[in-house]
């Protein structure tokens, strides 16, 4: 019995993926597969967010410029290079490029990290598009287009891969170090830890995954140009949707991630709402903050802890 | 032989001289105590012997060391273990978890078995087992500040810097507190310990350094401070009447 305690949560999180895997036997149409990939691609973003900023408490706001690269690395190398490939690549390319904005800005603490990381995008943003004007003379190029479902395995693989980095981080000492920052970095530092480096390489592993899904949805648009590729609300939807769904456990970005693509998507397409669903979106984060602190999932472990506290005055378990 | 020696460290924030020109020095096995009004510079003394802030000026040896220039986990490792005066626990974790932090990291490839034990071995120590399993703002403050000093006895310190552990506690938690810093001492760590408690400092410091203003004013052994005309002047006629 405690062994399947231990092992239940990767079980569920196995059955979860098996089920995205093999979903598209029951619906295999071009609409439902990028859909799908657009979803999953926002659970990798935010979990992969959740790895860095979840324990530190240091909100980054520097997603959309490692998903950019992304997709500006298969706009340059897609006709060249199989899906995978280029996706490891542009993931290692964030990784370094995480690292080195790390080394410079981890140093700064609260809002001053929030606003040079959201600074970063915009810095990226037109660093590109003044190379492309000077020395492509265009303002942005074609993608090479890969098969849907393609995409939507390689991303589906992607999400695995940081559940799973996911997992072992939050058990490990790099994982109690991240914690310790959070709770007090002053403290941290004087019981031993090297916060700068923890930082930095958390920062980096979180970033990973968010260039390389940029590499796969790159895909999606035939044309890209640097507003397209770094775009503003992809720094936001991580923040958003793990606040929403919570931040104690994976289950809750994985689930905000859920709820916020596929509202996006609905919003989106409809007439009456268009592009002002950030809005709505704003909104929604204001009341999730203040109304529940812990998100979705929270409420959720609460429920559990009192229905549990209830049967723990017949018997009592331990925790 | 002393096990730390600060030479002429010097701090300014701005114009503000925090820590001017101060020399001293912490014998083997000795409680040291440092004095001195609010805003003397006592904690950023500390600060700057810990790795906290840099210094302008001035170095720091620990046994045989020199250690200034160094980042606090650095010489946390080199075995300088500290509290702070607002109390930084990890708020987010059980007792016990803030424990077994500093003896995970305290020092180089600590294994978990050998943290844990070492774990258990403090909260006994400091008389904490009983509240272990508690979150840190559920246990009364007198707790709160002893968990501090668990954390860093469990990076296995010889020298450790409490500041003001003893400040907001009542007269029956004060003795309390006074009884586990003799304690420590006996288990062979030296202490440097920034006070206002002055039934505390006189009766279990070996030596007092008086601080004013950022300089050193005085040095002595409880007696010879306690009669010092200099510090009755600018700090004990307030603090002892
Ligand atoms: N980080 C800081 N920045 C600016 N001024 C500081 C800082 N830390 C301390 N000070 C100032 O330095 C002086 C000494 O402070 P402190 O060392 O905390 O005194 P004490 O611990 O003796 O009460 C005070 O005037 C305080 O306001
Ligand atoms: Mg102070």
């Amino acid at each position: 019995m405690k062994i399947l305690n231990k092992i239940k949560y990767p079980l569920v999180m196995l059955a979860f993926v098996a089920l995205l895997a093999v979903s598209p036997i029951f619906n295999s149409s071009d609409y439902y597969i990028r859909q799908m990939s657009s979803i999953i691609m926002f659970m990798v973003v935010s979990l992969s967010w959740t790895i860095f900023s979840a324990p530190t408490g240091y909100i980054s706001l520097a997603t959309a410029a490692f998903y950019g690269v992304g997709i500006y690395f298969t706009a340059f190398l897609g006709e060249y290079l199989p899906l995978p490939v280029l996706m490891l690549l542009a993931g290692l390319i964030s990784f370094v490029l995480a690292f080195l904005v790390g080394a410079i800005t981890l140093r700064l603490r609260g809002v001053y990290f929030t606003i040079f990381t959201f600074g970063l995008v915009e810095l990226l943003k037109n660093v590109v598009l003044w190379a492309e004007i000077k020395y492509s003379h265009t303002r942005g190029r074609f993608v090479a287009s890969f098969p849907p479902m393609t995409v939507f395995y390689c991303i589906l693989g992607t999400l695995v891969v940081v559940m799973i980095l996911a997992y072992i981080i939050k058990r490990s000492r790099f994982g109690y170090a991240l914690v310790s920052i959070g709770e007090s970095e002053d403290a941290a530092a004087h019981i031993g830890i090297n916060t700068t480096m923890v930082k930095i390489l958390a920062f980096a592993v979180s970033s990973f995954a968010m260039g390389a899904v940029g590499a796969a949805m790159a895909t999606r648009w035939n044309y890209i140009d640097p507003p397209i590729a770094f775009n503003a609300t992809m720094s936001f939807m991580p923040v958003l949707m793990a606040i929403f769904g919570g931040m104690s456990n994976m289950a809750g970005p994985l689930i905000g991630a859920a709820v916020f693509a596929y509202l996006q998507e609905i919003l989106i397409t409809s007439p009456a709402v268009g592009k002002t669903y950030m809005l709505i979106f704003g909104a929604v984060m204001v009341v999730a903050i203040l109304f529940l602190p812990n998100g979705l999932t929270g409420v959720v472990n609460k429920l559990r802890k009192t229905r549990k506290g209830a049967e723990g005055s017949h018997a009592h378990t331990g925790s | 032989m002393p096990i730390l020696e600060a030479k002429g460290l010097n701090k300014h924030f701005g114009g503000l001289t925090a820590v001017s020109q101060v020399d001293f020095h912490v014998d083997e096995g000795e409680i040291l105590g440092l004095i001195g009004p609010n805003g003397a510079g006592k904690t950023t003394l500390f600060n700057l012997i810990s790795g906290a802030i840099p210094m302008d000026s001035g170095t720091v040896i620990f046994k045989g060391t020199k250690i200034s220039g160094l980042t606090p986990n650095k010489i946390c490792r080199l075995g300088i273990g500290r509290s702070f005066q607002a109390a930084k626990n990890f708020a987010g974790m059980p007792v016990r978890q803030n424990v077994l932090m500093g003896a995970l990291f305290g020092q180089k490839g600590q294994s978990y078995a050998q943290a844990a034990k070492i774990t258990e071995e403090v909260l006994d120590f400091v008389g904490l087992a009983e509240q272990a399993d508690k979150m840190v703002p559920d246990i009364p403050l007198a707790h709160q500040k002893r968990v501090e000093v668990a954390r860093a006895l469990a990076t296995r310190p010889s020298l450790l810097l409490l500041d003001e552990m003893m400040a907001g506690l009542n007269p029956a938690e004060v003795d309390e507190a006074m009884a586990l810093v003799t304690k420590i001492r006996q288990s062979g760590i030296s202490i440097i310990m920034i006070e206002h408690v002055m039934k505390a400092i006189m009766n279990i410091c070996d030596r007092i350094v008086v601080l004013h203003h950022g300089a050193k004013l005085a040095e002595g052994t409880p007696s010879e401070i306690s009669a010092s005309k200099a510090v009755i002047e600018v700090y004990l006629g307030e603090a002892l009447s």
